[in-house]
């Protein structure tokens, strides 16, 4: 039976203005959690609903998440302080599928959606692209340049690295050396453009998806995604289904 | 030591705690977060005749101490239910209470057959989604229509018929003896209030649908007022319900007039809130020497 866990927060950084990295003990999701799986997080105070987070890595103890302050929860969560204890489900929902025969595998993230990517970038061997808005919103640079074969940066208004969407980078790089699978989580259009370099080239393509949710369990039904497809099909939920979806899975539209 | 069962239109519930319907999916989904076994009852998604998508997204909005929804009841329908959902839902230790909703009076009678023939214990009519453009809250909301359909309805339906109220009417009272009238075994209350929330930057609703149906603690009095009046005006059974997210909120529907009390938007936050729930009653029962949970049932001594 799974549990809601109360889980101490060990480790607190502010890691660009208003995005917070947490680190909390959590052996029992730590264990079980996969890459790109998210966590349903209280907020605390008068924050009724959990907010969804994803998990950014884990070692035999802990689990980190990254989250930018967006409203009220995200605000109220970020007050927390190490020591505190922070209730959280997971790990949740279907995570990236990792499979053998991926040799060419390519990882682009955008903005606050290189956090999901991170676990995954240390698991496999990829050629990683990160775009941020401007130089003062880059974060995590290092690490993925530790665990990637290789790591662009840009920004889109070029003051650091590449300079326009990283998704011009990737598929540069990607029309040079080729690749055998995408992974991508980011803002929905970078992630419809790399759905287009992806689907025109024929290369399977794995994406992070958003949406507002409730339960985090597949149960209330709100958090749905449009999958193209007609009457019962036609919708998926984004917190039991995916979050992560082939491209060809999901529209993008809705 | 406290005793939890309870009679519900003669059928015998072992605690007065069941599941609200659409916020427990079919079962499989919250399975991995409680043991089933553990509520009273389950009520099961919202069926109609046919199967639905649902609306669009977003599907959900935050709203102080609450939230919005108009998911627009998407379900596999009803034969898909009869055939495939509901004889595994039988294996399971708890009672499962059907919820149907229609847009004709027909579709109303035909999935109450279709029913019938299956283990479920309860068929609960709902004739208050505010989440759907014919139907639902169209029947819920006049005294008349609502005696007739539940006369029609009860000549199919050979399972006790609760009848699912809105809270979106001048007087639930006269809705719940329009109910009782028509042959209703019980009803149950309350099913969401209509709501919108408006993003100020966009100057557009939040929800795809622009309005849906506000649940969770910010209406819990008007629920328990509800149930409180319609306790008054009826000898049938109630199911109270509306934002109870601790033992002393349950308490509160039993104490206004509630048999049966359902656990729903709470469970989003707090998935095995069942357990506080009927741990707390318990304790209650045993603090005031309750024996049998029954005897909170319509209690309330009005000032």
């Amino acid at each position: 039976m799974k549990k809601a866990h109360n889980c101490k927060l060990l480790a607190k950084r502010e890691i660009a203005h208003g995005i917070f990295d947490f680190t909390v003990e959590a052996p029992e999701i730590a264990a079980a959690a996969q890459c790109g799986q998210f966590l349903h997080i209280e907020c605390g105070g008068d924050v009724f609903l959990r907010r969804p987070i994803s998990i950014c890595d884990t070692d035999d103890n802990t689990v980190r998440f990254i989250f930018e302050i967006k409203g009220h929860g995200t605000e109220l969560l970020a007050e927390k302080e190490p020591g505190d204890m922070i209730n959280i489900m997971g790990p949740l929902g279907h995570g990236f599928e990792l499979k053998p025969e991926y040799k060419k595998a390519i990882i682009i993230g955008g903005g606050i959606g290189v956090f999901p990517l991170y676990k995954l970038a240390k698991n496999i061997e990829a050629d990683v692209f990160l775009g941020f808005r401007s130089k003062d919103r880059v974060v995590m640079e290092d690490e993925f340049s530790a665990a990637a074969r290789s790591v662009t940066v840009g920004t889109d208004d070029g003051s650091y690295g590449y300079a326009g969407y990283i998704a011009g980078a990737a598929e540069e790089f990607i029309d040079n050396n080729g690749a055998d699978i995408i992974f991508a989580c980011g803002p929905l259009p970078m992630l419809k453009a790399v759905k287009n370099i992806a689907e025109a080239r024929g290369i399977p393509c794995q994406i992070s998806m958003e949406q507002r949710m409730g339960c985090g369990i597949g149960a209330c039904l709100v958090c749905t995604c449009e999958t193209g497809k007609e009457g019962m099909d036609g919708q998926v939920r984004v917190c039991k289904d995916g979050p992560v979806f082939y491209s060809t899975e999901v529209t993008l539209n809705g | 030591m406290a005793d939890l069962r309870i009679d519900y239109c003669g059928i015998e519930f072992k605690n007065p705690i069941v599941t609200a319907s659409g916020t427990f999916g079919f079962g499989e989904e919250d399975g991995e977060y409680t043991e089933l076994s553990e509520y009273g009852g389950f009520s099961a998604k919202g069926l109609t005749r046919t199967p639905r998508p649902g609306n669009r997204a977003p599907r959900i909005a935050e709203t102080p101490s609450g939230i919005l929804n108009s998911v627009g009841l998407q379900n596999p329908g009803v034969e898909s239910f009869a055939a495939e959902i509901m004889p595994e839902l039988a294996k399971l230790d708890t009672h499962v209470i059907a919820n149907m909703s229609g847009n004709t009076v027909e579709e109303y009678c035909e999935m109450a057959e279709i029913l019938s023939e299956t283990d479920t214990a309860i068929i609960e009519m709902n004739i208050s989604c505010p989440n759907v453009k014919h139907g639902g809250l169209a029947f819920g909301t006049d005294a008349r229509t609502v005696l007739e359909l539940t006369e029609a309805v009860k000549k199919h339906c050979k399972k006790p018929l609760v009848v699912k109220l809105s809270p979106n009417v001048t007087s639930v009272a006269d809705i719940a003896k329009a109910a009782e009238a028509g042959g209703a075994d019980g009803v149950s209350l309350i099913n969401t209030l209509l709501g919108m929330k408006i993003d100020i930057n966009t100057r557009r609703p939040i929800l795809a649908n622009n309005t849906g149906g506000l649940s969770g603690p910010a209406v819990m009095p008007v629920a328990v007022r509800m149930v409180h009046e319609v306790y008054e005006a009826v000898k049938i059974p109630i199911i109270g319900m509306g934002g109870v997210m601790s033992a002393s909120d349950a308490l509160e529907f039993m104490i206004a007039g509630a048999r049966l009390v359902a656990l729903g938007t709470g469970m989003f936050v707090k998935p095995d809130l069942i357990i506080d729930v009927k741990q707390g009653i318990a304790e209650y029962m045993d603090k005031n020497g309750i024996k049998k949970a029954v005897d909170i049932v319509g209690t309330l001594e009005l000032n």
